[in-house]
């Protein structure tokens, strides 16, 4: 490794693009009827009941914040009633 | 698909359309809602059924879904594919006709563990003897669901029924056992909590050729879980996940489930063995030489 | 409908001597039935043991099942996979396969079953003849629903009917049950099969509507819908719950009524279309004797006795049992001056009962009973003939049974 000049500091190699995977969720909230099994095994826990509740008195999930989600559609995966998925995106260029 | 895969597929920025889920092409969405209850876990064994399919790459035109009498049962009734509901406990013998006029198809038998293995269960053990070329699928809730909970021969010692108020008292059939020694080549077990592994296991067995049987333990919320106590379709859920031990090429006959105990999952039985058709095309050919001729299905049927 | 004609490769055309139940299977695979489950139960089993035989070189299979439960619906499953399809059994094993007579009603898949009838109740008489399910073949399963029963009385006519059996149930998308009894099962006679394009096939009404238009169980005029196979991408759904013209369950009131009303009317309504009846020396006749399957060819020698001692009997003998000759039946009981009828039948009264019901009073009618094991002796269906022809004071005719 050759030697730094002492006088310069040390400048980060940051990549002029980066990909991030995130995710998000789309729920039918008419569908839903409150199991918990999305927000219980989530695996980023980013997901809780919501406030609202749709037109049967269930409590659908909600996003507790738009970064966690991964995509991963696990909550796809386990809902029972095709009330919730995950999709996998991704941000653009960062620089 | 690989994460990497995934990842190159997904789309860009944070997109106002999304693509549908992959179970909706699957559902006969005016159907919707289904009948089953908060908590069942039947919807959730679709959402692997259909993925499975999806990655399978097969000919959707070309799979059927037989089905008997119960909650599982309702599943044909459901899928967007050739779907049949039959009569309680006569799904196998209905989709080995079917197999057997018109081998082309892919025909899944989705039912449940009172309708397969009880009413159903001569009809179980014979196409698992013969390996006829049919994949079934078992949700075991220990019980009869549709019609209120009633005893079932998977119902652990001791659980609470409506025809069995003081416990049950029957030695249960071990179905992972049973399938294997009545011939299936493919045993596999896994419960609603294990969804990932599930998906790939019913792609494993489509692409399987013989009498493939997979067992998913499942939740009944409101019968046998509330008459035993034992929480929601979540608490058992939990159970599920704390409960299984994965033993993959487990001895099946050690792979019993007793009443909250613990449940063994994997695949069991993973084994080459020629099939139905084979072995009778092979016979004919033997004896009847060039005189053996077998289809069944008329080519020209539209006259 | 177009007709078709048979596929050669199952007609077995030429002079034979067979026995019915070779002559059943022949008729089988003269429609070109090449699918058939089945289940051992005498004295039907030689049927599908020739099919198992034939039908390999031929292009099919047989199926021997685990019990006759999955011989009802293994066929059926073939049904739907695009085979024709069919079983045999006897009384036992017709109890047996009620449930998916039912199903095959409600679901409307074309398809035969076989009932070679022997004495009964319960295992009964396996080698010996009998007609005692024939009530059972009308009303055996749950449930409101109409089927179609062919009653052969010879070999020629098991290779004749058992084809007509294939073509109505494919015209009418309805379970056909073809009730032989071991009498004519088991007895070896001339059987005449013809060359393959004389013989008429009706063809299965496959739908020609894209998927996106097709409903599997919405009704043509006729009140029969268009059928799909698996398999070409129709996607359709079948379900013994009550349902719509999708095919979805639609458990109410209203559906059940246009349903079931349908199916009921699908055979009702053609009932006289597909009547199929021998009458021999009717014109004039003041008894009728009414007789089908084995017992018409005794109740001939007995109108033919009755003639000789100047008594005018005739025999009306149906081929087509269920639905029953209604229409026929009131023409000849409205006569002036008739005298009564005759049912003879193997068996101590079942169709009576519907002769009785349909002529209400008007005549008398009389049963000639006999509780199976072997067939009537001419003398007593003549015994019969002749007490119904026999004077009687003046006043309402009295509706008589002769017992025995």
């Amino acid at each position: 490794m050759p030697e730094e000049p002492a006088s310069e500091a040390r400048v980060p190699h940051v990549q002029p693009v980066a990909k991030k995977v995130r995710g998000t969720i789309k729920v039918t909230h008419n569908r839903c009827k409150g199991c918990g099994f999305c927000i219980a095994f989530c695996p980023p826990k980013v997901l809780e009941f919501s406030e609202d509740y749709n037109s049967h008195g269930y409590h659908f999930p909600t996003l507790k914040n738009q970064d966690g989600c991964t995509g991963c559609d696990l909550c796809g995966l386990y809902c029972p009633d095709f009330a919730i998925y995950g999709v996998m995106q991704k941000y653009g260029k960062k620089q | 698909m690989t994460e990497e895969q995934m990842i190159a597929a997904a789309p860009e920025g944070l997109a106002e359309e999304l693509p549908p889920n992959p179970v909706e092409q699957f559902l006969r969405s005016e159907r919707m809602p289904h009948i089953w209850c908060p908590g069942c876990g039947i919807g959730t064994t679709v959402n692997c059924f259909s993925r499975a399919l999806l990655q399978s790459k097969l000919d959707l035109n070309k799979v059927a879904v037989v089905s008997g009498i119960g909650c599982t049962g309702r599943v044909a009734g459901y899928v967007n594919l050739d779907s049949f509901h039959t009569t309680h406990g006569r799904a196998i013998p209905f989709a080995t006709g079917m197999k057997l006029a018109n081998p082309d198809l892919t025909v899944v038998v989705y039912s449940g563990d009172g309708d397969l293995i009880s009413i159903g269960g001569n009809h179980f053990i014979h196409a698992a003897r013969r390996n006829v070329d049919v994949k079934v699928i078992c949700i075991n809730n220990f019980t009869y669901g549709m019609t209120g909970g009633q005893l079932a021969p998977t119902t652990p010692v001791t659980a609470i029924s409506s025809t069995t108020p003081y416990g049950c008292y029957e030695q249960p059939f071990n179905l992972a056992n049973l399938a294997e020694s009545a011939g299936a080549v493919y045993v596999a077990r896994w419960t609603t909590y294990h969804v990932r592994q599930l998906t790939h296991s019913i792609g494993e067995a489509l692409r399987k050729k013989g009498f493939t049987f997979i067992e998913i333990v499942s939740q009944c919320p409101t019968l046998y879980e509330r008459r035993n106590k034992i929480g929601d379709g979540l608490d058992m859920m939990e159970y599920f996940k704390e409960a299984s031990v994965v033993k993959h090429g487990a001895a099946t006959r050690e792979v019993g489930i007793g009443f909250q105990g613990p449940i063994v999952v994997g695949k069991f039985v993973d084994i080459e063995r020629p099939t139905f058709l084979d072995l009778m095309d092979k016979q004919m050919t033997r004896t009847l030489d060039a005189h053996y001729t077998g289809s069944v299905v008329e080519q020209n049927v539209r006259g | 409908m177009k007709r078709t004609h048979a596929d050669p490769a199952g007609v077995l055309t030429g002079t034979h001597f067979l026995d019915g139940d070779q002559a059943c299977c022949e008729g089988a695979l003269a429609s070109g039935c090449r699918f058939a489950a089945g289940y051992p139960i005498t004295p039907s089993t030689e049927i599908v043991e020739r099919f198992a035989q034939r039908v390999p070189q031929i292009g099919g299979m047989f199926l021997q099942m685990e019990d006759e439960l999955a011989a009802s619906i293994a066929l059926q499953g073939a049904v739907w996979a695009g085979a024709k399809s069919f079983t045999v059994t006897s009384g036992p094993g017709f109890s047996l396969m009620m449930e998916h007579i039912g199903y095959a009603a409600m679901t409307e898949t074309p398809c035969v079953f076989v009932n070679v009838q022997r004495g009964g109740p319960s295992t009964g008489l396996p080698t010996l003849p009998a007609q005692a399910d024939m009530m059972q073949a009308r009303w055996g399963s749950h449930g409101d629903y109409q089927i179609i029963a062919l009653c052969p009385n010879s070999p020629q006519e098991c290779f004749d009917l058992t084809v007509h059996a294939f073509n109505l149930s494919e015209q009418y998308r309805v379970p056909v049950l073809v009730m032989m009894d071991e009498c004519v099962g088991h007895m070896t006679e001339k059987v005449v099969i013809p060359p393959a394009e004389k013989i008429e096939v009706y063809p299965r009404r496959y739908t020609t509507l894209p998927p996106n238009e097709y409903q599997a169980f919405k009704a043509e005029d006729d009140l029969v819908p268009q059928f799909a196979r698996a398999g070409e991408g129709y996607h359709f759904h079948v379900t013994g719950l009550t349902h719509d013209e999708h095919g979805y369950p639609s458990m109410n009131v209203e559906t059940q009524h246009r349903l079931v009303t349908r199916l009921i009317d699908k055979i009702r309504r053609n009932a006289d279309a597909m009547a199929r009846n021998e009458e021999y020396r009717l014109d004039d006749a003041d008894v009728v004797v009414i007789a089908y399957g084995i017992t018409a060819r005794v109740a001939m020698r007995a109108v033919q006795m009755a003639r000789e001692q100047g008594v005018r009997a005739g025999l009306l003998r149906p081929m087509v049992v269920w639905p029953f000759p209604e229409k026929r039946l009131r023409e000849l009981a409205a006569r002036n001056g008739f005298a009564g009828l005759v049912v003879a039948e193997l068996n101590c009264g079942q169709v009576f009962y519907e002769v009785e019901r349909l002529v209400a009073g008007r005549v008398p009618v009389l049963l000639e009973p006999h509780t199976g094991g072997t067939v009537h002796r001419p003398e007593q269906i003549l015994d019969a003939i002749l007490k119904c022809s026999a004077p009687r004071p003046a006043g309402t005719p009295a509706l008589q049974e002769v017992s025995r």
